[in-house]
């Protein structure tokens, strides 16, 4: 590793000497790999032609800032690691130490304080600092609350250790009736609070779980069996297809069509799995990738029955499983049924809960499966193929079964998007969804449920939670759009993590039976599969 | 080969070749393993007793030749047509591998319950019942910890039954994967090397898991450890080259100068020193007159002999290239039947002191 | 007939550029084993480096030649985006070396992701049209045959001939096969393993750097998510022609250049990806590990 090789170094140089030539080095690097692309832009002029226009200054910033960080990194931030000992360099913990003096309730307490005063004083900020610095108070008002809750969990740590996956369940269970209690608390009135909680509830919460429960299903596959799929959208694209067509040209109810969509893509994950059967490693890989490929090449083409690129909309909404519907125009509208008031917010309530359940039953699936003769062999294959058919396992249905259970939890999962939306094209299944439901699985830590579904959370919450950052403008003038930089940063933050912590979140492997006691397999002994 | 020898044989191999493109690992192999024996599969490096195996467990698909397997209810099994998998499920023809292969990420008790698939698949539904949670699943689940827990005890890794595979010292592991194989509930185990880098207290702690074995499971062993070969086994096939050079008791075996020759990788002039041992006066005479002449540029029997390579025919007329001179127990032969042969029996053991595992005093040269 | 031709030297133009995208993964994955998802967005800097070369020399002189103009644009191109790929490597993958299999594929596809975006923020997401280079279209027996292919193919022919010297017949080519047959012995016997490494990475990048400069000669356009497209194309040409083998990326290069001009011009364009793709997994169903590729035999 580069880091032991330059420690060697450290005895002929002090670290501020040489954080002074790395960060040099690193100019000069930075200097290189940005010159062309920060220090000029092509741009169109009126007749269309291409012309240089010239960054020179955010050039030489950007060389600084790079120049700067490495500066500080060598000559503060190593040594401090360093001195903190990271007792497991694998698996990257911080230790208490340093989490102790990072949370301490003095900053707990003025962090609540700010966050409440914040709150109460929202609406005549603007008029009091003016409308730039209240963008940056509502910014830092976040800050606190992230802050707060990191407080609390720390605190409680060992508390939510013992009953993550109860304490997990709950807070997602209880969280779109927390998020409509406090808004329609801070807006006065329950409507507002409806209205207030579509961002949170479809944005963060509903997206968050599709995520989660794609990245479940492919966790059967990549996770447990140790085959390594490319193309997992491809059926996330067949079971939203599946509804889509089927719901909007039959008029079929979403209830009858789930199971339909996630027959339909057991069966193509059974199709994509008999030819690879034999391959291994990348070979596999690549191919599952051309699969994917192929499935959305066959939407954008086949436009008679798929409409091509235009995609198939109006697409019927999931009802309150027939009693109910959520469209204001139907006799049996769920506002006229109970007699409350019309929003919109109660049909994503009732798909949060939808989608928490799909979610929730994958999870459950899974961990049932685990403890029977299928998952272990599963497992078992990932382990070892060859031993595996030494025991008489066949490895060809073992395969089979696990390509069709990951898929059909993907068909599930395309399902409820297409009735979620409304709406689908095959712009929404290119091969990037694909990498970020693997880099989730990866990031989390193949195997662990509770690991991929904190995995979801960090990325796509994350990413989301860049769309907040809109303040920004106000300080890097109105061309700037802190969304253009959520990709760029979601693929840093993939490398980040993966470089923290290779193994990912959880590296540890939960046995599916015991004698005595239930320990923890480490990652290291846990193998990744052939695929 | 008598009604009755058939009948109490559990396994059968008969005309066995394996061939690799043109090289010949085995060639017109046949022999058989009774039941509640232990047999054992020896020969030098590199003799196909590992390819032997593969063709018994169906990881490899054998040229020609039959493999027959005799179940204990009188049901038999042609194993070269069975499916790789199906060998240890339908056949109860279990395994362990040379390099072990366990699953070392999952803990002993997973281990030897992934063994125990095939029973708990049908227990379950085929996974569809035991979801729902209806049906015996949760008592044969039961069931297969009971049976894992009898062979931890066996194997003496009941303690660390929690612990991942992978974390066991080695002995420990070779253990564990015996105790796996047995959980498949085999009626013919093949072990492949089972004591290869144990120290003296693990490979004794093995032999006493084997003669427990042995008691209900016949068993086939290819072994390197003469010591493990000469305690527990009841029969001993040897091979070189892919051919069979001796079959018999351990006695007879250890007896049997072309074992003797292929094992120890003898020089030429000790060939002649074993004849002399045995007696064989006319040899000798004939011996004097010119060696190895007809053999090309080596003068010794060195595994770094010349470059110059013959081939031996073979009953169907496959070549099986072999550098010159490498066969010991093919040289033998070849010297032995200048003179009319005595019979084995007069052979005399090796000179006293040597062990049949030294190091072949031929690769000195 | 002439129509058959005429798809063959269409396919032959795209063949090349696949090819030459294709060793860089080919490369990487001989000697680290890993595929490396960035190299389709490295191409595409590679390109766009040429691009901004190209629009420097236009704005400094009135006319340059366009044999020269190339040069500097490949010249430039390679040198940035090797620069790219050598910090690629050094940042993202040597620290995961030898550490779990997945963690370098994750990372490689953050930097695919990081890159296609990093040139989305500072160039801007629309396409990148440029005046035609090279016009010229030479007519032989109704075959049309135009200048620029004729260089993509010519500049290809030479690279993998110097390409191919350099790695049977230079002691770095040695030591790069070393290190693909054993890392680990290798560098005990004093290859250094590393510098190996990251001189492959360097090579990968300069060959797609090229085929990045033809690429914007022949299409005049680029954009900030072309490197996506001809990147899988390009795996799909390494692990066709089997992953690891220097001639099979060549091999598979042309083959999929071949069956998507063969496609589209006799069946439908629009189905010209999916042909390559099933051809692809045909092919593997038959021969797993591509045709020119090691049988990967599993020890019993």
């Amino acid at each position: 590793m580069a880091v032991s090789v330059s420690s060697e170094r450290d005895t002929v140089a002090s670290p501020v000497q040489r954080a002074f030539r790395e960060a040099l080095y690193a100019g000069a690097i930075a200097l290189g790999l940005f010159i062309l692309f920060i220090g000029l832009k092509t741009d169109q002029n009126i007749s269309n032609q291409l012309i240089l226009a010239q960054r020179w200054g955010l050039l030489i910033t950007v060389v600084v800032l790079t120049m700067l960080g490495r500066f500080f990194y060598i000559a503060y931030g190593q040594p401090f690691m360093t001195n903190q000992k990271i007792a497991d360099v694998a698996t990257g913990l911080l230790p208490a130490s340093l989490a102790s003096r990072f949370f301490q309730l003095p900053a707990f307490i003025v962090a609540i304080v700010l966050a409440v005063v914040l709150f109460a004083f929202n609406s005549a900020l603007p008029g009091l600092v003016g409308d730039k610095l209240a963008g940056g108070l509502q910014f830092l008002r976040a800050l606190a609350v992230i802050y707060a809750l990191a407080c609390v969990i720390f605190y409680f740590r060992a508390f939510i250790h013992a009953n993550f996956t109860k304490l997990g369940i709950a807070a997602l269970v209880l969280y779109p009736i927390l998020v409509v209690v406090v808004l329609s608390i801070y807006a006065w009135s329950i409507m507002g609070g409806l209205q207030g909680s579509l961002k949170w509830v479809d944005n963060y919460g509903i997206q968050i779980l599709i995520y989660v429960m794609l990245a479940w299903g492919l966790n059967i596959v990549v996770g447990l069996a140790g085959l390594l799929d490319l193309g997992y959208v491809a059926f996330y694209a067949v079971g939203a297809y599946a509804y889509a067509l089927l719901g909007s040209h039959y008029g079929l109810s979403f209830w009858i069509l789930l199971p339909v969509a996630g027959a339909m893509a057991a069966f193509w994950g059974v199709m994509l799995g008999f030819p690879v059967l034999r391959l291994r490693g990348d070979y596999l890989a690549i191919v599952t990738l051309a699969f994917g490929e192929i499935i959305r090449l066959v939407l954008i083409n086949w436009r008679d029955v798929t409409n091509g690129s235009a995609g198939v909309s109006g697409i019927p909404k999931v009802t309150f499983f027939g009693l109910m519907t959520f469209n204001s125009t139907d006799p049996n509208y769920i506002g006229k049924v109970l007699d409350i008031a019309q929003s919109s917010a109660y049909y994503k309530i009732f798909l949060y809960y939808l989608i928490l359940a799909l979610a929730l039953l994958t999870a459950f699936v899974t961990t049932r499966l685990r403890r029977m003769p299928v998952g272990r062999a599963w497992e078992a294959l990932r382990e070892d193929e060859i031993a595996c058919r030494s025991l008489g396992i066949n490895t060809t249905t073992t395969k089979l079964t696990a390509f069709a259970t990951g898929a059909m939890f993907g068909g599930f999962a395309g399902a409820f998007f297409s009735a979620r939306q409304g709406f689908v094209s095959p712009e929404s299944f290119v091969f990037l969804e694909s990498a970020i439901i693997l880099a989730i699985v990866v990031l989390g830590g193949m195997g662990s449920l509770v690991g991929i579904a904190v995995a979801a959370m960090v990325m796509i919450g994350g990413t989301e939670a860049l769309r907040e950052l809109d303040f920004l403008k106000s300080f890097f003038g109105k061309d700037f759009t802190p969304e253009l930089y959520r990709m760029l940063l979601f693929g840093m933050a993939m490398v980040i993590v993966m470089l923290w912590k290779p193994r990912g979140f959880v590296g540890s492997r939960e046995p599916t039976a015991f004698l005595r006691e239930r320990k923890a397999v480490s990652g290291s002994f846990t193998k990744e599969g052939h695929g | 080969m008598s009604a009755n020898s058939m009948k109490d044989a559990i396994l059968q191999v008969e005309h066995l070749s394996m061939k690799f493109g043109g090289l010949v690992a085995i060639g017109d192999l046949s022999f058989q393993a009774k039941r509640g024996e232990i047999t054992a599969l020896i020969g030098p490096n590199g003799a196909g007793k590992t390819t032997v195996f593969n063709c018994i467990t169906g990881f490899y698909k054998p040229s020609e030749g039959m493999i027959t397997l005799n179940g204990a209810d009188g049901s038999s099994f042609l194993l070269e047509r069975l499916p790789n998998h199906e060998i240890p499920a339908r056949a109860k023809v279990a395994r362990t591998f040379q390099n072990i292969r366990l699953f070392s990420g999952m803990t002993l008790l997973e281990n030897l319950l992934v063994a125990q698939h095939n029973k708990l698949m049908k227990a379950s539904g085929y996974t569809i019942l035991g979801l729902l949670g209806i049906g015996g699943y949760r008592r044969a689940s039961a069931e297969s910890v009971e049976l894992a827990k009898h062979w931890l005890e066996k194997a003496d890794l009941v303690d660390r039954a929690d612990d991942p595979a992978g974390d066991l010292p080695y002995g420990a592991q070779r253990r564990l994967e015996i105790a796996r194989a047995m959980c498949t509930g085999p009626e013919l185990l093949c072990l492949d090397e089972p004591a290869a880098g144990l120290n003296p207290k693990e490979s004794a702690a093995l032999n006493t898991l084997l003669m427990d074995i042995k008691s209900s499971t016949s068993i086939l062993l290819i072994e390197h450890d003469m010591s493990v070969v000469m305690q527990i086994s009841d029969h001993v096939v040897v091979l070189e080259y892919g051919r069979k050079i001796s079959d018999g008791s351990p006695q007879s075996v250890r007896t049997d100068p072309r074992v003797i020759a292929a094992y120890l990788g003898v020089d030429d002039e000790e060939v002649e020193t074993v004849l002399t041992e045995v007696g064989d006066e006319d040899v000798i005479e004939q011996l004097d007159i010119g060696p190895d002449t007809a053999h090309g540029p080596g003068t010794s029997s060195s595994y770094l002999a010349g470059p110059v390579s013959d081939t031996i025919g073979h009953s169907e007329g496959e070549r099986v290239t072999v550098s010159k001179g490498a066969s010991k127990a093919a040289q033998f032969d070849a010297k032995a039947s200048v003179a009319p042969r005595k019979p084995t029996e007069r052979a005399t053991a090796k000179p006293p002191g040597k062990s049949p595992t030294s190091k072949p005093r031929g690769g000195r040269k | 007939m002439q129509y058959f031709v005429q798809q063959l030297i269409n396919g032959l133009t795209l063949g090349s550029i696949y090819g030459l995208i294709a060793i860089g993964y080919t490369m990487v994955y001989g000697i680290i084993g890993m595929i490396n998802f960035a190299h389709g967005d490295i191409f595409m800097v590679g390109a766009f480096a040429a691009l901004v070369v190209f629009l420097i020399l236009g704005s400094l002189f009135y006319s340059v030649p366009v044999v020269l103009a190339l040069l500097i644009m490949m010249i430039v191109a390679m040198l940035l985006t090797s620069l790219y790929n050598w910090t690629i490597e050094k940042v993202a993958y040597r620290p995961l070396r030898g550490s779990f299999r997945l963690a370098p594929l994750i990372t490689a596809i953050g930097m695919s992701i990081a890159l296609s975006n990093f040139i989305q923020v500072t160039q801007g997401p629309r396409n990148k049209p440029i005046p035609p280079m090279v016009s010229q279209v030479y007519n032989i027996n109704g075959i049309s045959v135009s200048l620029k292919q004729i260089i993509i193919v010519i500049v290809t022919a030479l690279l993998l001939a110097l390409f191919w010297y350099l790695v049977n017949r230079t002691s770095l080519g040695r030591a790069q096969r070393a290190c693909e047959q054993d890392r680990k012995m290798a560098a005990l016997l004093g290859v250094d393993v590393d510098r190996t490494i990251s001189i492959t990475f360097i090579m990968g990048a300069a060959l797609a750097a090229v085929a990045g400069t033809l690429f914007l000669m022949y299409y005049g356009v680029i954009a900030f998510s072309d490197g996506f497209v001809p990147g899988v194309k390009a795996f799909t040409a390494a692990v066709l022609g089997g992953i690891g083998s220097l001639p099979g990326a060549v091999l598979g290069g042309l083959m999929i250049g071949f069956i998507e001009s063969m496609w589209s011009a006799y069946f439908s364009i629009d189905y010209k990806d999916v042909a390559a793709f099933s051809i692809l997994a045909i092919v593997l169903i038959f021969l797993p590990s591509g045709i020119l590729g090691r049988p990967e035999v599993e020890k019993v």
